[in-house]
């Protein structure tokens, strides 16, 4: 043998050992702690409409909170149990419309604001969807934490297949991916139907400038 | 002086505002804004709030009209250089682990007789808040060009590093999000501003190395304590409690992280 291969194998052998240490040290979600907990409770006072209701969490936030066993192979179980608990909450749109008015969506994934405690409850919430996204190229101040969105129905085509899926995707986007780092749009009540449909347009209206 | 560093403030901001707007690439505004940062650094504002606070550290005040000079932050009773790269620690008079600012409270409540929960209660910017800001601008300059080098041997200190790392992870509000949500990969953007991941030493070095800073953006110098509350604002959560174990249970998380780095504070953000 020579001593690159001897090098390798060693290499390997030391990965596959790391390997089994990291997945045998994850058999489950991290236990309660109720230091933790009460640390927490102590550490937030609510403000205006930022009450103390939100650090409550739901069974997705509880579960995505601790990643290393989210991302488990033991996690996968509760991960497409999470998925369909979130599939089953939405709402296909009520007039059965999907594509609302794209230049209405383009003010509503430009703002970030709202549902902090210094807004107030009318205060309209913004879908800030270029804080991680790029849309349309000519916004050259976009985010990177999501996928472009660029062409985004040049490239995928206007199917129902494709609408029906971004309609699901941007009012909850754990319904395909448990853990994703995009709020739930529908759930929390962030954004309403008509805005929904306007969002949709920005991406899926053939005469939205993103598809140009 | 104060007038001409106002003056230069401002033609730099413009400057810099032109050239954002006349390039075309999301890379080559973020260039520009390091350019300006460049600018303007040799005259951080934050001097201002440090020689404030040098007075007001020397100075008696409080009930006991005494100064703050036996102020122990870590490294011996009136001993400030060097003390904020080691923090948060453990105290044994307190048997707490503090970080800057609720260590501080603890000397003007022990030394001066001031009373915490005013601190606590006041807002940002204002009444006793802005005496903490000036003076936590005066302790960390006397850091600035420390490694940072902060300990988790004790007990204690190693408990808090474990409940900030669940805490950074720790998803709630009508968004989802945690600190991970924005700080848990590497080169990633919010609109145009990068995001240091303070999972890794070289992000949280980026993060916790470069706060306390001034920002440009609202003209006022921001402690850590107000960084991280700002965080949580846009994270959607209710109003963590100042000097609360939660936020220096997340000060140790990402100092500790950031171990080996450099103390660049005060900063110069945007």
């Amino acid at each position: 043998m020579t001593m690159k291969n001897m090098k390798s194998l060693l290499a390997l052998s030391i990965f596959a050992v790391a390997a089994f240490v990291i997945q045998g040290s994850v058999s489950a979600q991290q236990a309660n702690n109720p230091k933790f907990n009460k640390m927490m409770k102590d550490g937030f006072r609510a403000d205006g409409i930022a009450g103390l209701d939100r650090i409550d969490q739901d069974a997705t936030q509880k579960f995505c909170s601790d990643p290393v066993f989210a991302g488990s192979k033991q996690g996968e179980k509760m991960r497409e149990q999470i998925q369909k608990v979130n599939m089953n909450s939405i709402k296909q749109p009520s007039d059965g419309k999907y594509i609302g008015d794209w230049k209405k969506g383009e003010a509503i994934a430009q703002s970030g604001r709202g549902a902090t405690w210094t807004d107030k409850a009318d205060t309209p919430i913004g879908g800030g969807c270029y804080n991680c996204h790029q849309i349309d190229k000519k916004e050259i101040s976009y985010g990177t934490i999501g996928p472009t969105l660029w062409n985004y129905g040049k490239l995928r085509g206007y199917s129902p297949e494709v609408i029906t899926y971004t309609w699901n995707r941007v009012n909850n986007s754990k319904a395909y991916n448990a853990c994703s780092n995009m709020p739930r749009f529908a759930h929390f009540k962030l954004l309403n139907e008509q805005q929904l449909q306007d969002v949709m347009a920005l991406l899926l209206d053939p005469d939205s400038p993103v598809n140009q | 002086m104060q007038r001409n560093f106002t003056l230069g403030l401002v033609s730099g901001l413009l400057v810099t505002l032109m050239s954002i707007s006349s390039s075309s690439y999301a890379q080559n505004a973020t260039d520009d804004i390091a350019k300006y940062r460049e600018m303007i650094a040799d005259g951080n504002p934050s001097e201002l709030y440090e020689a404030a606070g040098e007075v007001l550290w020397q100075q008696p005040a409080g009930p006991k009209n005494a100064s703050l000079e036996k102020c122990d932050l870590g490294l011996g009773p009136g001993v400030v250089k060097g003390a904020a790269a080691q923090l948060p620690r453990y105290f044994k008079d307190t048997n707490q682990v503090q970080d800057l600012e609720s260590r501080l409270m603890t000397c003007m409540q022990k030394l001066q007789g001031r009373d915490p929960q005013e601190m606590i209660d006041a807002p940002f910017q204002k009444g006793p808040k802005k005496d903490m800001e000036a003076i936590v601008a005066y302790v960390v300059t006397l850091s600035k060009g420390d490694k940072i080098k902060v300990s988790t041997n004790h007990p204690k200190e190693k408990e808090m590093y474990e409940l900030g790392k669940r805490a950074f992870f720790f998803q709630g509000g009508p968004m989802d999000f945690s600190c991970a949500s924005c700080h848990g990969e590497d080169g990633k953007r919010i609109r145009l501003q990068d995001l240091p991941n303070i999972t890794t030493q070289k992000g949280a070095a980026l993060g916790w190395g470069y706060w306390p800073a001034y920002r440009v953006s609202s003209g006022q110098f921001w402690t850590m304590q107000q960084r991280l509350n700002d965080c949580y604002r846009q994270q959607r959560f209710p109003f963590p409690i100042y000097g609360s174990d939660l936020t220096v249970a997340i000060s140790m998380y990402m100092a500790k992280n950031a171990n080996g780095g450099i103390v660049e504070t005060p900063g110069l953000k945007r």
